[in-house]
């Protein structure tokens, strides 16, 4: 029971950087990287605004929104000194680092001691305490719901034309550039704010708790998009399932003794494999010829000896 | 009215690939004229296109809308102005998208920041309507992916997208070069019916010899980024394919069999 809301907790702490994810990787078709740097970069500065006394929720939003800053920087060298979308996420993410180390002063602060979000009335159901559950679920609903309202705008309308056809955005009056930096702020926006939450959940910000961030979100939303898109099942909703799964799957495999140094590894081989079956590279090809019996006609007419009206 | 003035371009300025596209070439082009526009490969017949979308910058020359300077407007804001079908049915629509969502999307064009709902459930009335004029039976096909569709019926939709806000000029890069003889000559039929209800002042770049002469009321032919001939009103009621095989000999010493076979 405890380890299935502890999946769920970490699982919807995830899903919201997933949903980030989902904008830029499944929408966009821009692989952004620089998630990388600010999901940290949201932990950072949450932790910091908290430690001087800053009200937790107001320091969550300032945290989120700085990240959402780290998708402009992205999204302005790609567009405006026309870097590769790959490279510029790399490049923002590398110098994060540096950024975060900046912000925090150290490379790890702890927050046992301070106030949290997750500072509210126990909910307690069979001796479990589910407010932190509740209260994840809730933001998480939140988004979902915002998420979904935003891709039915317009401007929604356009983002997703971006990932299509960029060619059409300019036959519709919009600008590209301003399209995919919008883009890559709401995933970094996001991303942040799940980099702020986790680090109050897990009680400290640390400056590598980054790494790899984009590669797990990324195998969440193949994980989502392959077991539901036969379903009709929203983009958010994808998102959240997958995160969770994959979070399920984390803890599963843990458990029946995967080396957690290994699970870097595992992760990078479901993730190729996943792709691959969804690119239908290791589809077998099916064979259409079927052994045939020897029908009437051709060879069997042609050996015959008899007249060709007798046939 | 549209006027260009004195437009030049060069691809691959001071290497020894130079190549002067557009060459000094002036054009003013009159309110509802339809023009098509002939020439061979290499003339420059689509590089006007891209500069009058703004899609390329002119290196010298000038490009007025009526009373409006579009030289150095970007191409983004001139197409508020003017519509494009490209030839590739893929270009003009956004494939993952319904063919409902591709329509409410040329509806919010101009408005890419406005966080209003995108589709609006009263157009899709006029829309099917709309289709339904297209004769191509797109009007069933509302949810269905526009990468889903044929290629005609793709070119169809773009154009009626192109149009959906009556854009001052229409841009036509051989829109119906990629389709079969048959849905050719029907898309020809659906465009040459929207502008004239739409009163759309128009370009068509096309390679294919019988559609320059039947639809439009002004012929261009370019050789080498300028315009060489220029013919309108009777000119070009009477021209003949004959003539436009003579003037071709005469300009440009080669033809293209397509043109006179009318792929």
């Amino acid at each position: 029971m405890n380890i299935l809301i502890n999946i769920l907790e970490q699982g919807m702490l995830f899903a919201v950087l997933v949903m980030g994810i989902y904008i830029t990787y499944k929408i966009m078709d821009f692989a952004d990287l620089s998630v990388d740097g600010t999901y940290p970069l949201g932990a950072a500065v949450c932790a910091i605004l908290i430690l001087k006394g800053m009200n937790p929720w107001t320091a969550t939003l300032a945290a989120a929104l700085a990240a959402s800053l780290g998708g402009f920087i992205t999204g302005l060298i790609h567009t405006k000194l026309s870097i590769n979308g790959l490279m510029a996420g790399i490049l923002v993410m590398f110098g994060l680092y540096s950024v975060n180390l900046r912000v925090m002063g150290k490379s790890n602060i702890p927050l046992f001691n301070e106030r949290s979000i997750f500072d509210i009335y126990a909910v307690t159901v069979f001796g479990q305490d589910l407010s932190t559950l509740l209260l994840l679920t809730t933001l998480v609903v939140i988004l979902k719901i915002l998420y979904e309202l935003f891709f039915r705008t317009k401007t929604g309308f356009f983002l997703k034309a971006v990932g299509d056809n960029e060619e059409i955005l300019t036959s519709l009056g919009a600008d590209s550039h301003k399209i995919k930096i919008l883009g890559l702020m709401l995933a970094n926006f996001l991303a942040g704010l799940s980099g702020a939450l986790t680090a109050q959940y897990q009680g400290f910000s640390d400056v590598g708790m980054g790494t790899g961030s984009a590669v797990t979100a990324l195998a969440a939303v193949i994980i989502g998009f392959s077991l539901l898109r036969k379903f009709n099942v929203t983009m958010s909703g994808i998102a959240i399932s997958g995160a969770v799964l994959y979070k399920g799957i984390l803890v599963i495999v843990l458990r029946f003794g995967l080396d957690p140094n290994d699970f870097k590894l595992a992760t990078a081989v479901a993730v190729i494999l996943a792709m691959g079956f969804t690119s239908g590279a290791f589809r077998r090809k099916r064979k259409h010829v079927r052994k045939q019996k020897p029908s009437e006609g051709g060879e069997v007419y042609a050996d015959s000896k008899e007249l060709v009206k007798n046939l | 009215m549209l006027i260009l003035k004195n437009l030049s371009k060069t691809f691959n300025q001071e290497t020894p690939l130079e190549n002067k596209v557009i060459d000094s070439l002036s054009l003013k082009v009159e309110h509802k004229d339809f023009i098509t526009l002939l020439g061979s490969n290499g003339a420059g017949k689509s590089t006007l296109l891209n500069l009058i979308a703004g899609t390329l910058d002119v290196d010298e020359g000038e490009i007025i809308l009526d009373t409006l300077d579009l030289t150095s407007m970007k191409a983004y804001k001139r197409a508020n102005l003017i519509g494009r079908v490209h030839q590739d049915p893929r270009l003009s629509v956004s494939p993952n998208m319904t063919l409902l969502e591709n329509l409410s999307l040329a509806d919010a064009k101009g408005q890419s920041f406005s966080l209003r709902r995108a589709v609006d459930m009263k157009r899709a009335g006029f829309y099917k309507e709309q289709l339904e004029t297209l004769g191509l039976g797109l009007e069933s096909k509302l949810n269905t992916k526009i990468g889903l569709l044929s290629g005609g019926q793709r070119q169809a939709v773009a154009l009626f997208m192109a149009i959906m806000k009556k854009p001052k000029v229409l841009l036509l890069d051989e829109h119906t070069a990629a389709l079969d003889p048959r849905t050719s000559e029907i898309i020809m039929g659906v465009t040459d019916r929207l502008i004239r209800e739409n009163e759309i002042t128009t370009l068509m770049v096309t390679h294919n010899m019988n559609h320059a002469l039947s639809f439009g009321n002004r012929l261009l032919m370019m050789h080498e980024g300028k315009v060489v001939e220029d013919l309108k009103g009777n000119d070009k009621v009477s021209l003949t394919t004959k003539d436009v095989i003579t003037m071709f000999r005469k300009n440009a010493d080669t033809i293209e069999d397509r043109m006179v076979l009318g792929l």
